[in-house]
């Protein structure tokens, strides 16, 4: 029984971990897609947003700066993809794709050029990277202290799927950009600035991005490598589109592809089933969940559509 | 006047304008990184040009990417988007690899057979999400993704697996029989210089003219770019739109296993255990981009990308970080997809001035 306890608490904690990179990302391509523009640039923006953390983390060697920097650079890429789709009416899935070249290229080429042409960052010093939360409050390997041996920031981002969806349902802002994203033109008849809500939306999901994949170097692991986000921007798509493009679908979403993570690399210690044939139950569950449970899931109506504005 | 006009509304004017400002923007990151354009870029068109036997090697790397090209534009054309074309290419991979592995034939027979399997694994791989689609209306792009992910996880546990695996091989699986192999005679290899050269690119060339033959000159092709285009009006006319959804996927498909066939029984001879998704299909999303999703352009654009992709794992030799190819790709890619707005501009401003 107490193994049990013990195991069930190491599977929480190994959700906790897994969960926050996609969830991060899951959130700003909430914003990104309800404002109707379709970001499959989320993988790319997370790299570059990886590879600033750890850089940021190396050099000055505090992991909130190192973070926030990573925001930024994400955010950049984001400017990158408003200015393509928005103001230069490119389409929404080129752009996108090519965020994916540039994100994960320009990463790896910089920590090449940086790092004597090493693909990988060294490895930072625990110290330079994100704090952890309740450490030493619960005896070592009871189950509290298995359960919230997390990253202090992993308890920010749930905070922050709830923020968000104060934002989206409670706040004009957040009305203005559901609106923008079904139906641009009434939105403009009644003088909202359609390109404003859009800016906003897409940078804020860069930025979120650029969070998430620093969460992988600056507490998950400790250093960059270009196998750092394998998919994780497509697995955020994955759970927005799952989560019917709200805020609170998105983070259920994202706890079950957390989990599956979680029983995999539990799963992954004990040699008895290929991990490979492990690794692939969140894809599979998802399938069968849409099939058996969800359904259609309404897309925004003016999701990947171009608007010009009408002066 | 009208020649001019006529230049301005080509997409291929722009797609070189595209392509000249990637190398510009590469040129300007590796001055960033201290290393001189001029020695990076002499090395990526020596790695190209240098020899004729390179010039073989960019045909082999162009191959599989021609036919992933030829999957995504394809699928463009017909109005839904193929983002799948990388698992899609992994099971043909897959499949070519262990019936190429496990069954002992003539190669006559054991070619056509290995080729057809493999379009039939991408085609079933790629009908399983239009099934989603229709009956269930689940989003492709989000079937798509999950299908990758399955393929690639199913890929590295068949590498694994006693009778493909090789002993003592690393993480790679036994070799693919000779008699599935699509390379050329031994004489013609050895006269080439070229050891893997192989009927890839033909195949590929072949496979382009009748997707544009399809496309173009068919009552089916017809079909498929009226329900691409306004799927209720094609409705009206009398077209069962479900149906030219999955008929578009299925060849679409069958195209990326394809792909993934020429790959394995043309270039490697055997499937290695990936830790990351390999990307063909990804790349595959660009070729057709800058091809302008017409099935022709794509053997361009596809042998653009393979000489590109050919001349940047070369680049390592002069200390130049290969990875300047995607960033350049990545620049062609975005400046093609802001060329919309200039094509407007300039049509604006012939007529202003035709006034």
């Amino acid at each position: 029984m107490d193994v049990i306890i013990k195991d069930l608490g190491l599977l929480i904690n190994a959700t906790l971990i897994a969960t926050p990179p996609l969830l991060l990302a899951a959130l700003g391509s909430c914003f990104s897609e309800r404002s109707g523009v379709v970001n499959i640039g989320i993988e790319g923006m997370m790299t570059i947003g990886a590879f600033t953390g750890a850089v940021m983390g190396l050099t000055t060697g505090n992991g909130w700066i190192a973070f926030f920097c990573a925001g930024l650079a994400g955010a950049l890429f984001g400017v990158i993809h408003a200015v393509a789709c928005i103001s230069f009416h490119a389409d929404q899935t080129i752009a996108g794709t090519a965020i994916n070249f540039l994100g994960p290229g320009l990463a790896v080429f910089l920590c090449k050029a940086m790092y004597n042409n090493s693909s990988d960052t060294p490895a930072m010093d625990p110290s330079c990277k994100l704090p952890k939360l309740f450490q030493g409050v619960f005896p070592a390997g009871s189950f509290w202290s298995n359960v919230l041996n997390v990253y202090s920031v992993a308890y920010l981002v749930f905070l922050l799927a709830l923020v968000c969806w104060f934002v989206f349902y409670k706040t004009k802002f957040g009305a203005h950009l559901r609106a923008v994203g079904e139906h641009p033109e009434a939105c403009e008849s009644l003088g909202i600035d359609v390109y404003k809500v859009r800016y906003t939306c897409v940078i804020l999901s860069g930025f979120l991005a650029g969070l998430g994949g620093a969460f992988v170097t600056l507490a998950t692991i400790n250093q960059f490598r270009p196998s750092v986000i394998v998919g994780q921007g497509f697995i955020a798509i994955a759970a927005v589109i799952f989560g019917k493009f709200s805020p609170g679908g998105a983070t259920k979403a994202c706890l079950l592809f957390g989990l599956c993570s979680g029983i995999k690399t539990l799963a992954g210690q004990s040699n008895t089933v290929s991990p490979n044939l492990i690794s692939m139950i969140p894809y599979i569950v998802t399938i069968l969940a849409l099939v058996l449970f969800v359904g259609k899931a309404h897309t925004p109506a003016a999701n990947g559509k171009i608007f010009v504005k009408s002066k | 006047m009208n020649k001019k006009k006529s230049i301005l509304d080509s997409n291929v004017f722009y797609t070189l304008i595209a392509i000249a400002a990637g190398f510009i923007i590469g040129a300007v990151f590796l001055l960033i990184a201290g290393i001189s354009p001029a020695v990076a870029y002499g090395k990526l068109l020596n790695s190209i040009f240098g020899k004729p036997k390179y010039l073989f090697w960019t045909l082999i790397y162009a191959s599989p990417l021609i036919f992933t090209g030829l999957s995504v534009a394809f699928s463009f054309r017909t109005g839904v988007f193929n983002i799948g074309a990388e698992g899609q290419f992994v099971v043909g991979g897959l499949t070519a690899c262990s019936l190429g592995i496990l069954l002992d034939l003539p190669a006559v027979i054991h070619v056509p057979l290995c080729i057809i399997a493999a379009a039939a694994a991408g085609m079933i791989w790629s009908l399983i999400v239009g099934l989603l689609k229709v009956k269930r209306g689940i989003h492709e792009v989000l079937s798509f993704i999950m299908f990758n992910w399955i393929a690639f996880y199913l890929s590295n546990y068949v590498v694994n697996l006693a009778v493909i695996h090789k002993e003592g091989g690393g993480e790679a699986s036994k070799d693919v029989l000779d008699s599935a192999r699509l390379l050329f005679p031994e004489g013609v290899r050895k006269a080439l210089d070229c050891s893997a050269a192989n009927w890839g690119i033909i195949m590929a060339v072949a496979a382009a003219i009748i997707i544009w033959i399809i496309i173009e000159k068919t009552t089916l092709g017809y079909k498929l770019k009226a329900v691409g285009f306004n799927s209720n009006g094609a409705l009206y006319a009398g077209i069962n739109a479900d149906r030219s959804v999955l008929t578009a996927l299925g060849i679409s498909g069958a195209l990326a296993g394809l792909g993934g066939a020429v790959q394995i029984l043309g270039m490697s001879g055997r499937l290695s255990q990936f830790a990351g998704q390999e990307g063909f299909g990804f790349e595959g999303i660009t070729v057709a981009l800058i091809g302008s999703s017409s099935p022709i352009g794509c053997i361009f654009s596809g042998l653009f990308y393979g000489a590109m992709k050919y001349g940047g794992s070369k680049l390592s030799i002069v200390k130049a970080p290969s990875e300047v190819v995607d960033i350049i790709m990545g620049c062609v890619i975005l400046f093609i997809a802001i060329s919309q707005i200039f094509r407007v501009l300039f049509a604006r401003f012939g007529k202003k001035e035709g006034k």
